[in-house]
């Protein structure tokens, strides 16, 4: 349960992204951040600061730490959508009955 | 309003009027003290914990004292009970009418290993009493119970990990709690009292006696005391009696400051 010694009082504290699926919800979405001492404090707190308790819906939250972001500095590569490029979108597809969320 | 209706309630009281009262009134004033860290907690999110708990607790209280004023039949209202009571008319557990927070250096109060190890002893107490309220004769109070335990749950596992945190935390942090636990203990023993209201309220099928909740409560506290390296201090003779409508020196002082504005302006709405 105790963790090891902080190197001050602000790590022990970290940072924690919260990701909340709603009940009727398909996919968990970011929608926050918060301060806990754990993982699991940074569950409850969660709950309590971003869900308000409902019931049914699912709480990820990972320490700030342990994402990757992209480069924001990286988006000339990225310069041609392929908007020009209608065959690079599967667009052309008929869906079966009864597929849905696509 | 007429001036009935601006003087101190005198309760017609029946056993299943204090009984009710009892939770009714424990809730309200828990709520009332945890509602003092509204912007002091220690960090912003547990700010926002402690001050939910308080309107849990508040929306618990609602309900009974609006259960309470229908059985009482004078045509009472949860506004009545709880801004027009003397305290001898109030039914809380002394142990939630302490001061949690030190308003200054000199004044009574403890600080956060209090509040999070009495939030854990009476959400305990509370989940123990709403199971077994859940079958009462009393519809309205099952039906509370039921809405209740669900939140007395959250409370329970929220503190329980503070306990644990700061029990198991740094020398400091564990001196604290096992000092709130000395200051606290002598005032649990009035979760276990048994009277002639518990003995009616079993026997008439409305509620479980304080006595039944003592084992459910016992085991849960003892796991988490044992992870956070804490002892169960032996029992005390002290005895408190606020149950009895006999309470401690803190209450007046947290009624006044409670009541004040609707004694100023009897009749307002809000």
């Amino acid at each position: 349960m105790s963790a090891p010694a902080a190197e001050s009082p602000r790590d022990e504290w970290p940072l924690f992204e919260v990701f909340v699926r709603p009940k009727s919800g398909l996919d968990h979405k970011h929608c926050g951040s918060l301060h806990a001492a754990d993982a699991k404090m940074a569950v409850q707190l969660a709950r309590e600061v971003y869900t308000r308790r409902q019931e049914g819906c699912s709480v990820w939250v990972v320490k700030s730490s342990d994402i990757t972001a992209s480069d924001p500095g990286d988006r000339a590569m990225y310069f041609d959508p392929m908007e020009d490029k209608v065959y690079r979108h599967p667009s052309f597809y008929e869906l079966p009955e009864g597929v849905r969320h696509l | 309003m007429d001036a009935a209706t601006a003087t101190a309630v005198q309760l017609r009281l029946t056993p299943e009027l204090q009984y009710v009262l009892r939770l009714a009134d424990t809730g309200l004033v828990h709520a009332q003290r945890l509602s003092e860290w509204c912007g002091h907690a220690p960090v912003l999110e547990e700010d926002i914990a402690l001050t939910n708990m308080a309107l849990d607790l508040l929306g618990q209280a609602r309900a009974l004292l609006t259960h309470a004023a229908a059985l009482e039949g004078q045509g009472l209202d949860e506004d009545r009970l709880a801004y027009w009571r003397e305290h001898d008319q109030f039914f809380n557990l002394t142990l939630v009418e302490q001061p949690l927070r030190k308003p200054g250096a000199h004044a009574p109060g403890g600080d956060f290993a209090d509040t999070v190890l009495r939030n854990f002893v009476l959400a305990s107490w509370l989940k123990a009493a709403c199971a077994a309220l859940q079958t009462s004769r009393d519809e309205t109070l099952a039906g509370i119970a039921a809405k209740s335990l669900k939140e007395a749950r959250y409370h329970q596992q929220h503190n329980a990990d503070w306990v644990q945190r700061l029990g198991d935390g740094t020398e400091e942090s564990a001196r604290r709690m096992a000092a709130a636990v000395q200051r606290l203990w002598p005032y649990t023993a009035e979760m276990f009292e048994h009277d002639a209201v518990d003995e009616a309220a079993r026997t008439s099928g409305l509620g479980p006696a304080r006595q039944d909740l003592r084992a459910a409560w016992q085991a849960e506290v003892a796991e988490v005391f044992a992870a956070a390296g804490l002892t169960l201090p032996p029992d005390t003779p002290f005895r408190s009696t606020g149950t009895q409508g006999r309470h401690s020196e803190h209450l007046g002082y947290l009624l006044a400051e409670m009541q004040v504005l609707q004694r100023q302006h009897p009749g307002g709405r809000w």
